[in-house]
């Protein structure tokens, strides 16, 4: 048995020294891995959600419903495909494997260990964004050419909440590019790689870090379309919103795109700040980088499953205020205090100062949200 | 010239062209977004990572999606018997000349006055942020200016009348 294992190691050594071998040990593992953390995803989402709703969630398909991914993906796959009589086949087809495409392409920059990074661009926090970007178009395609009411108005209001939260999502972000002073984001988890005694130099323990971690945190909820900023497809209202018309396999491709979205801006979120796939003490050192990266994610995961059981939807006009009203001020403000942090003297001083900037912003920019009647009954012009 | 040259040089042509010749205006938006996607990868080619994506970004994540919105929110997509570029073709032949001939003009002159050196130069990220906030500041700042004034023009438009306090 050891032998064999011996012989395995040694064969994948031989294929790691190849280019195209050393190509297909970094991006084979990024398909494998990141689709069966979707599956299991699903699962604990259903399981979790059911907890705080008091019931159990699904407990049919193998012992305590562990195999419901497996019956879902299999209902998927022998589902029969409808496309609508009137639909533009082509864009219709093209929509969910852009979809697909653009979520797997925002994983060539993640660096998920310590020498697991597919493609350690200089420019990669850039390219996140810009593949991301990619599936604006791909939500746009499946909402229009579905040529349906309810998927237009969805994809309608999935582009105007994905183009307003992508500037505060990217404003955020700026604040670990200023800090580490480069793009790419190998260079930026190992600026945070250090320890002082047995804390780590993570942005997030930082007033900014932090500041700019929950704002980020807000946006990326948002920019993956989940609750309570779920509009696009607010179920009770516009069912699905942009994939309505989709059946089968295709809106099991919606629902990988969607969740790998998720991973994928967790995954941005754990290298801008909270130090990627460094160990949160230095006597943890010890433990594989990988495992700290993947339990990070989990814990970002399940905060989202968390807030999706607790809050309710937002009101397209109270999303709109949130962001061009208090995140987008609150972004500046926070670009600022991290701009001033790079030049105070350091010490317990310049934390409680900048800390203190960022309440008060925080206080004044709420107290207007509330006062210019946000949170407002709204008086509707058409309904009623 | 490389092969994959020629795929991201096909893909923009085609792009364009598509972006011309369909007759459906949001089909037309899909193609420019090819034809986007192929600039973008032309540049990545040559190395200069941050106009590529920058093009990426800006161009076929922003503004083709205002493109379509704008379409969608002002004229019925099918109406449209002709393509979009069926205008005048004599004249249009004129300006895509003319438009050809300064550029080519530049080009040629350009690379008579400065040389393109055989290294290519380090159009990295670092240094284009470099240059922009140190020696391109000021006109970084007026095109910062300029386009907040045509954001406050495009709100003053789109506000109503008697809706100016609120």
């Amino acid at each position: 048995m050891s032998n064999f294992i011996l012989q395995l190691l040694t064969w994948i050594h031989a294929l790691a020294a190849s280019t195209i071998g050393h190509a297909l040990l970094m991006v084979v593992p990024v398909l494998v891995v990141f689709p069966m953390l979707f599956a299991v995803t699903t699962l604990l989402e259903r399981k979790g959600l059911g907890r705080m709703q008091n019931r159990y969630g699904p407990n049919r398909a193998g012992p305590w419903g562990l195999l419901q991914p497996m019956a879902d993906g299999i209902k998927a796959l022998t589902k029969e495909d409808v496309v609508p009589a009137a639909a533009d086949r082509w864009v219709h087809f093209c929509a969910p494997v852009l979809m697909v495409l653009s979520a797997f392409l925002v994983y060539a920059v993640v660096p998920v260990s310590r020498t697991w990074v597919v493609a350690p661009l200089r420019a990669g926090v850039l390219y996140f964004f810009a593949a991301g970007s990619l599936m604006e178009i791909a939500v746009f395609m499946a909402g229009w050419s579905s040529r349906s009411q309810y998927s237009l108005l969805g994809a309608m209001r999935a582009l105007a909440q994905m183009i307003s939260y992508e500037i505060p999502l990217v404003l955020s972000a700026v604040v670990a590019v200023m800090a580490a002073g480069s793009l790419s984001m190998v260079e930026i988890v190992r600026r945070q790689a250090g320890y002082t005694g047995v804390w780590p130099h993570w942005f997030v323990l930082t007033p900014w870090g932090l500041v700019g971690f929950a704002l980020f945190l807000i946006a990326a909820t948002a920019e993956s379309n989940r609750s309570p900023f779920d509009l696009p497809e607010g179920e009770s209202e516009i069912i699905a919103g942009y994939y309505i018309e989709y059946s089968g396999f295709k809106f099991a491709m919606f629902f990988l795109a969607e969740y790998l979205g998720m991973f994928a801006i967790s995954a941005m979120g754990i290298t801008l700040f909270l130090g990627g796939w460094s160990a949160p003490f230095a006597f943890l050192t010890w433990i594989p980088s990988w495992i700290w990266f993947f339990a990070k994610l989990l814990a970002l995961i399940a905060g989202f499953i968390w807030i999706r059981g607790t809050l309710p939807r937002l009101r397209m006009d109270q999303l709109m205020r949130f962001a061009w009203e208090f995140l987008l001020p609150m972004t500046l403000c926070n670009l600022f205090v991290a701009g001033a942090w790079k030049f105070l003297p350091p010490g317990v001083l310049r934390w409680l100062g900048c800390a203190l900037v960022l309440l008060a912003a925080y206080w004044l920019l709420g107290r207007r949200l509330e006062q210019r009647g946000g949170l407002a009954r709204r008086t509707y012009r058409f309904a009623e | 010239m490389s092969f994959s040259f020629f795929v991201a040089a096909g893909f923009t042509v085609a792009g364009a062209l598509a972006a011309m010749v369909l007759r459906n205006l949001i089909h037309c938006v899909l193609a420019l977004v090819v034809g986007f996607a192929g600039l973008a990868a032309v540049y990545l080619q040559l190395g200069a990572q941050f106009v590529g994506l920058a093009q990426i970004f800006v161009y076929a994540g922003a503004v083709a999606i205002l493109a379509a919105f704008v379409i969608l929110l002002t004229q019925g997509v099918e109406h449209s018997t002709r393509p979009a570029a069926a205008m005048d073709w004599a004249v249009g032949a004129l300006l895509a000349c003319g438009v050809f001939a300064v550029l080519a003009w530049a080009v040629v002159r350009g690379v008579a006055r400065l040389p393109i050196p055989a290294q290519p130069s380090d159009a990295g990220v670092h240094a284009i942020g470099d240059a922009m906030l140190h020696r391109f500041v000021l006109p970084l700042e007026v095109a910062g200016l300029l386009l907040t004034v045509a954001l406050i023009g495009a709100v003053l438009l789109a506000m109503r009348d008697g809706e100016a306090g609120a």
